[in-house]
């Protein structure tokens, strides 16, 4: 064939049934999916195999967004890497900021103060029904159900305000510190929080009403993208893909962090192990976070206490004595430019939206760091796809892809 | 995550009780979780043997490297162990050398750890012996480097050379035309 295809071309391709060319029972066909797709969440690309409508195989193509990230760590030092741990998973905030702070203060030996875990439980349990949100409104939309994605939006945007009124940023606010947090809460983000969460399990009931016991939506996900307990332990499925699988594993109850032992909430599980079960899951983490979010905002209104760790050794001064004092100056431009961290190694988890995210930090004294690593949750769900969606239609990758909730930006660090 | 310093303690004593020196590991008490040390022929007999011994560490969290540049072995592999039901963590850490980038693979023993040890591939240059599929992951797959291994500048060897190429292939008329 040169030049322009013709009509006569595409002739061969025309349904005869029966044919050697008979499209049903054809030669296996390479699809190339993404990394543009708007169903992939992403630069995710994926190279299926497919028979007609039958997936025969999946390579998941991942480093669209590698941004070399650990590298960049390795040469900006601890404290100037906040700002890019942000822009691993920004679906999420605070809680990439709350990982790493949680690493260099166990190597540091900082203890953090009362009143900043209960703020930073709060902004990281707003983060993760943020993050849920985008779940639940971007699958829906995927799978047909456009309202969806409308009813999260409304509710995202209004956590949106919050970290607005609290950072000043809606998005990449580089606002947890190490040795606490950047600003403390106002009165009037705590209103608007308990306004929130006052409000939001009504909105959840609304989502319910729309999905839960739809037709299409449980069609479309029950059944679907099936992985058992020792499978999803096996692949390294963490968060609420395993819990959808009937594992109860949670870090914040495991090994809790922030004082989350306090705090009185449940870990949603479903024995499902499909895409419906961890639908089920994260609607009623939604639930469960509205409530620790709740309680960590009365907490905070009785609460007196310093957003920030006093150990000058560290903890970055506090912004406004900076503006207008030449000793803090001079501290700040210390601790930003050689802050040197004890040698040793450790290995700091956290229960993201998406499972276990952390950083594995190696110190060897100097302010460089010897090794960040990003443990990330999404790059391990991806790995899962092709055991998922092989065999099935190619229709249910959407719902595979929807179901396993990644984000590219933690994937390819 | 945050376990206290004590329980580190009695993790570690336990843990160099139940090994005792089987596979001429050395256990040590790490500042989050107890750490060992074991030589990378017998690294495969640890792992499987943590995975099926009691507590049963079946969780392969983390598998990543250390380039410790001036040591000889240069080349740390770090493998992070989760027991879900005894909820006990461990690490355990090989060497290898720079002309020696050699480790055997575990995903014979963890499916998920196919992606991992790919990763470890591309940025270290680490070959993992047995691994079904060793190709790079993250970086494109003509590049020739591996960028986290300490001599690798930041700002990268050749930053314009993906653009001269593709600015030389623009300048070159398409062949039939």
């Amino acid at each position: 064939m040169s030049g322009t295809a013709t009509r006569s071309d595409f002739r061969q391709f025309e349904f005869m049934p029966g044919a050697p060319h008979d499209p049903l029972h054809g030669e296996p066909m390479l699809l190339n999916m993404g990394p543009q797709h708007p169903a992939t969440h992403g630069v995710l690309r994926l190279r299926i195999v497919i028979d007609g409508e039958v997936i025969l195989a999946v390579d998941p193509d991942v480093g669209y967004l590698h941004r070399g990230k650990e590298k960049m760590a390795e040469s900006l030092g601890w404290q100037k890497f906040f700002p890019h741990t942000d822009r691993m998973d920004y679906l999420t905030p605070v809680m990439p900021n709350l990982a790493f702070a949680l690493g260099l203060e166990k190597l540091a030996g900082v203890e953090v103060p009362e009143r900043a875990q209960a703020i930073r439980v709060m902004f990281s349990e707003l983060g993760r029904i943020a993050s849920h949100l985008i779940y639940t409104g971007t699958t829906g939309i995927d799978l047909g159900a456009v309202t969806m994605f409308f009813y999260c939006f409304r509710e995202r945007e209004r956590i949106y305000d919050i970290l607005d009124a609290w950072t000043g940023h809606r998005m990449n606010n580089t606002y947890v510190r190490l040795g606490g947090v950047a600003a403390d809460v106002t009165p009037r983000i705590l209103d608007m929080v308990d306004e929130f969460t006052r409000e939001f399990p009504s909105k959840v009931d609304e989502y319910e009403q729309l999905l839960t016991r739809n037709v299409i939506w449980v069609e479309r996900n029950r059944g679907v993208a099936r992985i058992s307990a020792e499978q999803a332990v096996a692949m390294g499925l963490t968060g609420p893909n395993l819990r959808a699988s009937g594992v109860a594993y949670d870090v914040r109850r495991a090994q809790p962090y922030c004082g989350y032992e306090t705090y009185d909430f449940e870990v949603p599980t479903s024995t499902d192990g499909d895409a419906y079960g961890r639908y089920l899951v994260r609607i009623a983490e939604l639930r469960e976070s509205c409530k620790i979010a709740r309680q960590a905002m009365e907490r905070l209104r009785g609460m007196r206490g310093d957003h920030l760790a006093h150990d000058t050794r560290y903890v970055l001064p506090r912004k406004d004595r900076v503006n207008d004092s030449m000793e803090e100056l001079i501290h700040q431009f210390k601790v930003v430019t050689a802050m040197a961290l004890p040698a040793g190694e450790v290995y700091q988890l956290i229960e993201s939206s998406k499972g276990e995210f952390g950083f594995f930090l190696v110190s060897d004294g100097t302010p460089n760091p010897v090794r960040v690593h990003a443990r990330s949750p999404s790059f391990v769900s991806i790995q899962a796809i092709p055991m998922l969606s092989e065999g099935r239609l190619l229709s249910d990758m959407v719902a595979v892809i929807g179901s396993l909730d990644f984000v590219m930006g933690e994937c390819d660090r | 995550m945050r376990i206290p310093p004590e329980d580190i303690a009695a993790q570690t004593e336990t843990l160099r009780g139940t090994l005792g020196g089987r596979f001429g590991e050395t256990v040590a008490a790490g500042a989050d979780m107890p750490v060992v040390e074991v030589p990378r022929e017998r690294v495969i007999e640890l792992l499987l043997d943590l995975r099926d011994g009691a507590p049963g560490h079946r969780h392969l969290s983390m598998l990543t490297a250390v380039d410790r540049m001036p040591a000889d072995p240069r080349f740390e592999v770090v493998y992070a162990l989760y027991s879900i039901e005894a909820n006990r963590w461990l690490r355990v850490n090989t060497r290898c050398g720079e002309f020696d980038a050699v480790v055997p693979s575990v995903t014979g023993l963890w499916p998920g750890a196919n992606w991992l040890e790919r990763e470890c591939f591309d940025m270290f240059g680490i070959r993992f012996d047995g691994h079904p599929d060793l190709r790079r992951i993250l970086m494109p797959e003509d590049f020739p480097h591996h960028p986290l291994r300490k001599e690798f500048p930041r700002e990268g060897i050749e930053p314009d050379r993906l653009y001269r190429d593709w600015a030389a292939q623009r300048a070159q008329p398409e062949p039939g035309r």
